[in-house]
């Protein structure tokens, strides 16, 4: 029979994940539970759904931070993330559709880690920070080194996601977000992708670009970022997309191929640099 | 495990495994069958009910969750013998054909509709169109084409803000 405990507190949580390493970590359970008639069932279930230590959203010190338990729904609908983090909200609208978006949660986008995971891109671009916790402590890892191969990331064992810290962008910022898919909702992306561009007038003063769905995990585009720096948006554009098409590497699977993704993916990125 | 749970306004005891799916404590433990299963895994939308009051599809949910808190089945949207706005209209627009998906769609539109999330007079009528239509896009129906699902909705939606609009 599986085991089941719902922590009180991120304390209680954090003993119980080092006590039983082989338990499932479950909040939302929209990628976790989606097999679940499928294979063994897992030891143990540790639930963080609603964990009140990790469902939060708070502003401090020019950044948001919003605790890993926080729903897309939660996102989406938070007026400080609508007005400050915009391509976050719009991404929480895309991630599948209601039901999912009730339970899917921040922590889980990032621990699960898929290449096609929506929020990760903007996370990228707008350059958040993790903060994660262990019984030995708490320590913060820059999301564009969490990554670390396919569905594979930084955390530990006995860590937990705990939030992520993302800068609010300065105003001269110009932030976007875009998904490419079948339909609207609830279909998985063949690209998506986010960008941070700061501007002075109509000149790229600098710019982080990232997309997903493209390689096993969601990735800056160094190549394009260099290339649109001290350009004036219209060039930028050409310059981007350019950048964009011979540096990425996607592949043919069952949604797209990589002809396909690799020409919208220089069409996306280009687009964020449209006057 | 020994789960309670709030099932439509009615405390339930029920002995499962935590690793359970919701939809399956519903329908094979609760008896409740009005929940339907299509996909199984999070598409379709199927089996939408309400977990403490948002829209979540039941085989996404595990058991375990559910204890000490509340959920809601296409069962527990008519107030007795009275059926929900959105269940009315579905009958009276034709909103539904196979019917498989229709308990998804009820619980989920009864959602939007109760919370104010539909606006059927504010940006006129297309605009409630189209927030149907992004708002229940996790509600998959293969029949009827959504046309008449969107008009029983917006018509719900007209219903229940004419009947909570104040008076005099």
């Amino acid at each position: 029979m599986t085991a089941y405990l719902r922590p009180r507190d991120l304390d209680e949580a954090l003993a119980a994940r080092a006590a039983h390493p082989d338990w499932m970590v479950l909040a939302g359970g929209t990628d976790l539970m989606v097999n679940a008639n499928h294979g063994a069932p897992p030891a143990g279930i540790l639930d963080l759904w609603r964990l009140a230590a990790v469902c939060f959203v708070r502003h401090a010190d020019g950044a948001i931070v919003i605790g890993a338990g926080t729903t897309w729904r939660e996102v989406e609908r938070e007026p400080v993330i609508r007005s400050q983090l915009a391509p976050l909200a719009a991404a929480a609208r895309e991630i599948g559709a209601l039901q999912i978006q009730s339970r899917a949660t921040l922590g889980g986008n990032v621990g699960t880690s898929s290449p096609v995971g929506d929020s990760l891109p903007v996370l990228l671009a707008l350059d958040a920070t993790l903060e994660v916790a262990s019984p030995r402590g708490r320590r913060t890892v820059a999301y564009r080194d969490w990554c670390t191969g396919y569905r594979t990331t930084q955390l530990a064992a006995d860590e937990l996601i705990v939030a992520a810290h993302v800068p609010i962008p300065a105003p001269a910022t110009r932030t976007a977000w875009r998904k490419v898919g079948t339909r609207r909702a609830q279909s998985i992306s063949k690209v998506m992708g986010a960008a941070a561009i700061l501007l002075d007038g109509d000149r790229v003063v600098e710019a982080r670009i990232a997309l997903g769905a493209i390689a096993d995990r969601p990735v800056r585009i160094s190549a394009a970022e260099a290339a649109v720096r001290g350009l004036r948006l219209t060039d930028a554009a050409a310059a981007a997309h350019a950048a964009v098409a011979s540096a990425i590497r996607p592949i043919d699977d069952i949604r797209s191929t990589a002809s396909y993704r690799r020409e919208v993916a220089a069409n996306l990125v280009a687009r964020f640099f449209a006057r | 495990m020994k789960l309670t749970i709030e099932v439509n306004g009615a405390v339930r005891a029920v002995d499962a495994s935590p690793w359970k799916r919701l939809l399956d404590l519903l329908r094979d433990d609760l008896r409740l069958t009005g929940t339907k299963e299509g996909c199984g895994e999070g598409e379709c939308g199927a089996c939408t009910v309400l977990l403490d009051g948002e829209p979540v599809n039941s085989c996404l949910v595990a058991a375990g969750q559910c204890d000490g808190r509340r959920v809601t089945t296409v069962e527990g949207l008519a107030r007795g013998d009275l059926l929900h706005a959105v269940q009315r209209q579905l009958i009276a627009c034709g909103g539904a054909q196979c019917g498989i998906c229709t308990p998804g769609i009820a619980v989920c539109a009864a959602h939007l509709v109760d919370r104010g999330l539909i606006d059927p007079s504010g940006a006129g009528e297309a605009a409630a169109r189209a927030q149907v239509r992004e708002l229940l896009a996790g509600n998959i129906c293969r029949c009827t084409g959504y046309q008449l699902i969107v008009e029983a909705v917006i018509a719900a939606a007209r219903e229940v803000a004419a009947a909570t609009e104040p008076t005099g």
